[in-house]
């Protein structure tokens, strides 16, 4: 078991390597250089603050010895400083995941229940008009791009209605966890939330309705019918507790593409997260930060896959025995 | 317009209350929080070692300067009470005043003044602007002495709020490298009307009034709060909702035109003139066929700036017509014009040997925009290439990705033309020169990418940088600007419609030149 778990943990730290160094290599080879931004935020800049900003970030080195010290630093725990803001990456990153992690978390929790609730109620009669309708709400999701969800909800909801905060996660100027405070976050989090559930509502939906489906086919609900259970037992206590299992790989599996969803979901709503500064970051050429993020990311996304692991052992009690 | 009208008097008029008191109707009302929005994101705080709109708004209400602007032009007592310069032009001695503290309650004195034109004069990325400067001596605590290599007139300008914030020595004197400096973004430390209360990068920035400000009874406002972000369209909404009280630097057409049909809000251009934007087409003149003046010239014929200011800027915008924007008092209207002359254009290319082909073609040449916005980028190179076409020039549209793409291809020398926008700030010498003098032709952006090189423009520009003489300065600059207007390196196109959009609610709008790169300490809310 140990040996096990030691042989993931490195091969997640290969994995992990392998991922800074290509992001590094992509990074470096799009056109442009950090150099050219700050001039551009600057409006101009002289030869010899040029040349000590090349030499201070290390620009004047080989992309080799580059890659080499940061891959050094990445392993000393150590993410740099972000040649934009000249603040250290780390704390530029921790400033960023709340917002992030309440933004994804809030969304894939809302699309996980309700999308599996609505593919259980379409799996009982997949031909009837419920079903046909959660169909059609789901495939519009799935198919609109998140960007412009967001920009219609905002349209309807934060301009002709204006109910919703258009962007932002606070009221400008807004501080402290108060009662009021916590409030104005949730207030904020509505449309972006939304925005975010509405795309993956369609995959939590359409594999919760196939594979109920499926569990509704076979002989042990055929069994549970039989000795008299009421239709709802079957159907969530039977049925979906079976059928509930691929959603759940789902889950897992999908958590990158939620993080990527969220890139442009902040962007939308100008929501102060980690997709936010990395669409920034790309814009600036702020390699560290980036980097820092895409990092980050990565382990998000390998945490979230053991967690998914963990869960399926709560769920399906033969995954422990075997 | 007449509201509109009355409006920008009543705010200029605030602006320059420091001495009169305002009339018993529009009186500044002390207190509330005003709103701004901005697209741009700062860096950090510290103005004194990073030029640029984004940096300039939040550390104008932080840091005070020595002189500071009217809308005309005219320099006021700011820090200093009083200036004089020497009759070689080569000293100039501030008076400062002696009731101002910093935010930490130590008084602002002639050290703190040195320290700081020191600092800017060697981190500061326009190394013009105290190039001339040997040292700065400090008599007493009160007065402080710039003494110069020679007579350098933009100095008076180099002493505004946006380029020359007074730093406290006690805490930015401590060793460290200025540019790195901690407390650019932490703690910042001025004597400006608002200190800081916080700032979070990339989100917000909080300012809140300084108690002890050295102008008494200012600040009106209690606390200002800029919202950073990059969409406009999303700050414009905030701004209709109510949710903002002010924008400042918003020029395009769709979103001015929401706000000129909104009640609620107010518009105006004034404020943009010390930064001086100007949209124009630069020539690769290091490049075939753009050696050739008469190529030059005959685009510069081909272009009906008409229709870039009317259709594409939906006439918020203003043509410009040489290096130095209209507005500035040492600007001249008597320069070469390009009126729109298809035929002409043809003559000039047939006389420079570019004769149509087949096809009617004369040649193929690429046009490089600077991407972030359509309106004065991508559309202008759009409309330039079904203008060239009608004159025999195949001209293609060079996209870049974003932003680094375009510079990286500027700086290299790698165009052949390219829509641009470069600022005045202020005076000719920080802005101007720049673009060119032969010896800042560099691989860097806004420096003299053209290529462009005369003689006698070097002289007049070396010149001109050193007459203390108004008059003289002025007629300098007219011959330079008629030489390059003539040479053309550079097609003018439109002076940048930057406007500041506000609510109605609020008063003394900041129109002086700086707009609200200058300290919004008359800046009220009804």
């Amino acid at each position: 078991m140990w040996v096990y778990l030691l042989r993931r943990l490195a091969y997640a730290v290969v994995l992990l390597l392998a991922v800074v160094s290509l992001n590094f290599l992509l990074i470096h080879i799009s056109p442009g250089d950090p150099v050219e931004t700050i001039a551009g935020s600057m409006g101009g800049l002289s030869e010899e603050l040029r040349a000590q900003l090349r030499t201070q970030y290390g620009l004047d080195k080989p992309f080799l010895v580059q890659l080499g010290v940061y891959l050094v630093q990445v392993l000393h725990g150590n993410l740099g400083h972000s040649y934009y803001f000249n603040l250290p990456v780390s704390d530029l990153i921790l400033q960023r995941v709340p917002a992030t992690l309440l933004l994804v978390i809030t969304s894939v929790v809302f699309a996980f229940l309700i999308g599996t609730l609505l593919g259980t109620l379409s799996a009982r009669k997949p031909n009837g008009p419920l079903s046909q309708t959660i169909t059609v709400i789901a495939s519009v999701g799935y198919s609109a791009p998140v960007f412009w969800t967001g920009i219609v909800l905002i349209i309807l909801f934060a301009s002709i209605l204006p109910i919703f905060p258009v962007s932002d996660m606070r009221s400008p100027g807004a501080e402290g966890w108060g009662l009021a405070s916590i409030l104005d976050v949730f207030n904020h989090l509505v449309l972006p939330a939304f925005t975010l559930a509405f795309v993956q509502l369609a995959q939590y939906s359409r594999l919760a309705r196939a594979s109920v489906m499926d569990a509704l086919a076979s002989d042990y609900i055929r069994t549970a019918r039989a000795k008299g259970l009421s239709e709802r037992r079957v159907l969530y206590k039977h049925a979906l507790r079976n059928g509930i299992l691929p959603v759940l790989t789902m889950l897992g599996m999908q958590f990158g593409n939620v993080l990527a969803g969220a890139i442009l979901v902040e962007t939308v709503f100008n929501w102060p997260g980690l997709g936010r500064l990395a669409f920034d970051s790309v814009l600036r050429r702020d390699y560290p930060t980036l980097l820092g993020i895409l990092l980050f990311s990565s382990m998000l996304v390998i945490i979230m896959n053991q967690l998914t692991d963990l869960a399926y052992r709560l769920v399906d009690p033969r995954i422990k025995t075997s | 317009m007449p509201g509109f009208k009355r409006v920008c008097i009543a705010a200029l008029a605030c602006a320059l209350a420091a001495a009169a008191p305002a009339g018993a109707a529009d009186a500044p009302r002390r207190g509330g929080t005003l709103v701004m929005g901005s697209t741009e994101s700062p860096r950090h705080l510290n103005g004194a070692v990073q030029s640029g709109t984004a940096t300039a708004l939040p550390s104008t209400q932080l840091f005070a300067s020595p002189l500071r602007y009217d809308a005309d032009w005219k320099p006021h007592p700011y820090l200093a009470e009083s200036w004089e310069m020497s009759q070689d032009g080569k000293s100039l001695t501030l008076h400062l005043r002696k009731n101002a503290v910093f935010h930490d309650g130590k008084p602002v004195t002639s050290e703190d003044v040195a320290f700081s034109i020191m600092a800017i004069k060697k981190n500061h990325p326009f190394q013009t602007m105290f190039a001339p400067v040997e040292k700065v001596e400090t008599p007493d605590q009160y007065t402080a002495v710039i003494r110069m290599s020679h007579a350098h007139p933009a100095i008076l300008l180099a002493l505004s709020p946006a380029l020359c914030p007074i730093l406290p020595k006690h805490v930015y004197g401590d060793g460290q490298d200025l540019k790195d400096h901690p407390r650019n973004s932490r703690d910042v430390v001025g004597s400006g009307p608002f200190k800081l209360k916080s700032f979070t990068p990339g989100q917000e920035i909080v300012l809140e009034r300084f108690d002890k400000y050295f102008i008494p009874d200012e600040p009106y406002l209690d606390r200002i709060v800029i919202k950073i972000n990059p969409d406009a369209t999303t700050l414009m909404l905030g701004l209709e909702r109510g949710d903002l009280q002010l924008i400042p630097l918003i020029s395009e057409p769709t979103l001015l035109r929401r706000a000129q049909a909104d009640k609620n809000l107010v518009m105006t251009d004034r404020g943009y003139e010390g930064i001086g934007a100007l949209s124009w087409l630069a020539f690769n003149t290091a490049r075939k066929p753009f050696d050739d003046v008469r190529v030059r010239q005959a685009i510069a014929h081909a272009i009906d700036k008409n229709f870039i200011v009317k259709a594409l800027n939906a006439g918020f915008a203003k043509p410009s017509n040489g290096p130095i924007i209209d507005s500035s008092p040492l600007a001249t209207p008597d320069v070469k014009k390009y009126p729109l002359d298809l035929e002409k254009a043809g003559q000039l290319l047939d006389e420079a040997g570019f004769k149509k082909n087949g096809d009617g073609v004369r040649m193929k040449i690429t046009v490089d925009y600077m991407p972030g916005s359509d309106v004065q980028g991508k559309n202008v190179a759009e409309y330039l290439r079904s203008q060239l076409k009608k004159i025999g020039i195949d001209a293609q549209g060079r996209a870049s990705a974003d932003f680094p793409t375009w510079a990286k291809r500027i700086a290299s020398h790698d165009f052949d033309m390219t829509t641009d926008i470069v600022f005045n700030w202020g005076d000719p010498v920080i802005g101007v020169h720049r673009t060119y003098l032969s010896s800042n032709i560099r691989d860097i952006i806004w420096t003299n990418t053209q290529s462009y090189s005369n003689p006698k423009v070097d002289e007049l520009l070396d010149k001109a940088a050193q007459e203390n003489d108004p008059a003289r300065r002025k007629a300098l600059y007219a011959e330079f600007e008629r030489i390059v207007t003539t040479d053309a390196p550079i097609v003018y196109l439109t002076v940048i419609p930057y406007h500041t959009l506000a609510s109605r609610k609020v008063g003394g709008l900041p129109v002086s030149i700086w707009g609200a790169m200058s300290p919004l300490d008359t800046t009220y809310l009804k």
